[in-house]
């Protein structure tokens, strides 16, 4: 039977991270239990929803107002792989974000005053190609406050979630962009070990960038990978 | 020996139903199938307070005992036409409940060729939640499966009642009752699947 790789301390945060205040109330306090992984463990969601899930890979216009999304039109693209190098194709990658002012367009989503974007609905889902490459278009969304501390500011981010071809490979991430000031600032960010920091903000990527029309930028995502030696098909989903 | 680093984890924040929830995914199966359950519960922080912005995510076999899943090897159990398995049930924002419609799944074997007892495989996620916690659901009245459980018999016996769905009404569909609790001495247990 397959094994996954476990997540490792290494590579992932703590459930509890003081300078990030919610998570002192909202995790576990005993341990884990170790169990060995079932087939309940090593099957998953994934490739059924993915299947059955359609592209909708442009948020500058998937408000279906008429009107394109207001903000720097960029390009968010990468290969979702696993720990081993194997692409996990066929996958369906979601994301969620605020539109270019910092503003959500969700019912409960603290107010400040900066205009909300009518033509921004503010999420898609792409499925990756043959090669784990998924390929958004979209507005760089803005910085906005939040009630952690003092004068706190969440860096410009996007949600990004992965089911990946098991239960246990499934991840919520955020991705940041490069040379944000506010990312030195931000709990959430540092509750991540330092040396695994870095593969959380996307590379700007001239080559993907269009001419007239949109920066580009690349962030890959890796999930956890089968224990065994990977064989060509080793992680890569077929339909 | 893995050649690529894990991406981490980051919390899935109070903003995602946005994209992480449509209307009735958290109904796995038509009001009108057979054996139809509900399952409800809330999310409780150390203090007790039910969190208004958790997300329960479900992974199950049907009600034979077959994931639709390409690593589930025994081809001869049933599919059931449009049953995926999967749902999300996030907290309602009114009741702070969550709440899924199912069916009860079918027992699946274990790696030591026993069977397991019948379960939901449950994750966590939320504001305030850097990783997701995972953790499996199973039914208080299957006490002969549940005593043989290649994973309940792992846990330590004083704890294994967190992780069992009590029936709390049986008009309409039966309704099991399941709260998952962060910290105290009831917390539920999660597990790292390893």
């Amino acid at each position: 039977m397959k094994r996954y790789n476990p997540p490792s301390v290494a590579d992932h945060p703590p459930f509890s991270h003081a300078a990030y205040r919610s998570t002192v109330k909202r995790s576990p306090a005993f341990d884990a239990i170790l169990v060995p992984q079932t087939i309940s463990e090593i099957t998953g969601p994934g490739p059924a929803v993915s299947a059955l899930a359609e592209d909708d890979a442009d948020l500058t216009t998937n408000a279906h107002t008429g009107s394109a999304a207001i903000g720097e039109r960029s390009i968010l693209t990468g290969r979702v792989l696993d720990e081993n190098g194997a692409p996990v194709a066929g996958m369906l990658v979601e994301i969620w974000q605020a539109d270019a002012s910092g503003r959500y367009a969700h019912p409960r989503e603290k107010d400040f005053p900066a205009p909300r974007d009518p033509n921004f609905v503010g999420h898609g889902a792409c499925k990756t190609d043959g090669a784990g490459v998924y390929r958004f278009t979209t507005v760089k969304p803005g910085p906005y406050p939040w009630g952690n501390h003092d004068n706190a500011w969440r860096p410009a981010h996007v949600h990004f979630s992965v089911l990946g071809p098991a239960l246990v490979t499934r991840l919520v991430t955020q991705m940041y962009f490069p040379g944000d000031p506010l990312l030195s600032l931000d709990p959430i960010f540092h509750a991540v070990p330092e040396p695994a920091r870095g593969r959380l903000v996307a590379a700007y990527d001239h080559s993907v960038t269009m001419p007239n029309w949109a920066l580009g930028y690349r962030f890959d995502i890796v999930l956890a990978g089968v224990e065994e030696t990977p064989t060509e098909e080793a992680g890569t989903w077929r339909h | 020996m893995a050649s690529l680093k894990q991406t981490p984890s980051q919390t899935v924040g109070p903003y995602y139903a946005m994209r992480l929830f449509a209307p009735d995914q958290n109904r796995l199966v038509p009001v009108s199938a057979p054996g139809r359950i509900r399952v409800e519960g809330c999310v409780l922080d150390a203090d007790g307070v039910p969190m208004e912005d958790a997300l329960v995510e479900i992974w199950q076999a049907n009600a034979h005992g077959r994931f639709r899943h390409p690593d589930d090897p025994r081809v001869d159990v049933p599919l059931t036409p449009g049953f995926v398995g999967f749902g999300r049930a996030p907290v309602d924002l009114e009741t702070r409940r969550f709440w899924f419609e199912t069916t009860k799944p079918g027992r699946v074997l274990a790696p030591d060729g026993s069977s397991q007892a019948p379960h939901l495989s449950l994750v966590v996620q939320g504001r305030g939640m850097l990783r997701p916690s995972f953790t499996r659901l199973y039914f208080a009245d299957e006490t002969t499966a549940n005593a043989a459980d290649f994973v309940l018999v792992r846990v330590p016996e004083a704890r294994r009642h967190t992780l069992l769905a009590h029936l709390v009404s049986s008009d309409g569909a039966p309704t099991y009752r399941f709260d998952i609790r962060f910290q105290g001495n009831d917390e539920t247990v999660f597990f790292v699947f390893d």
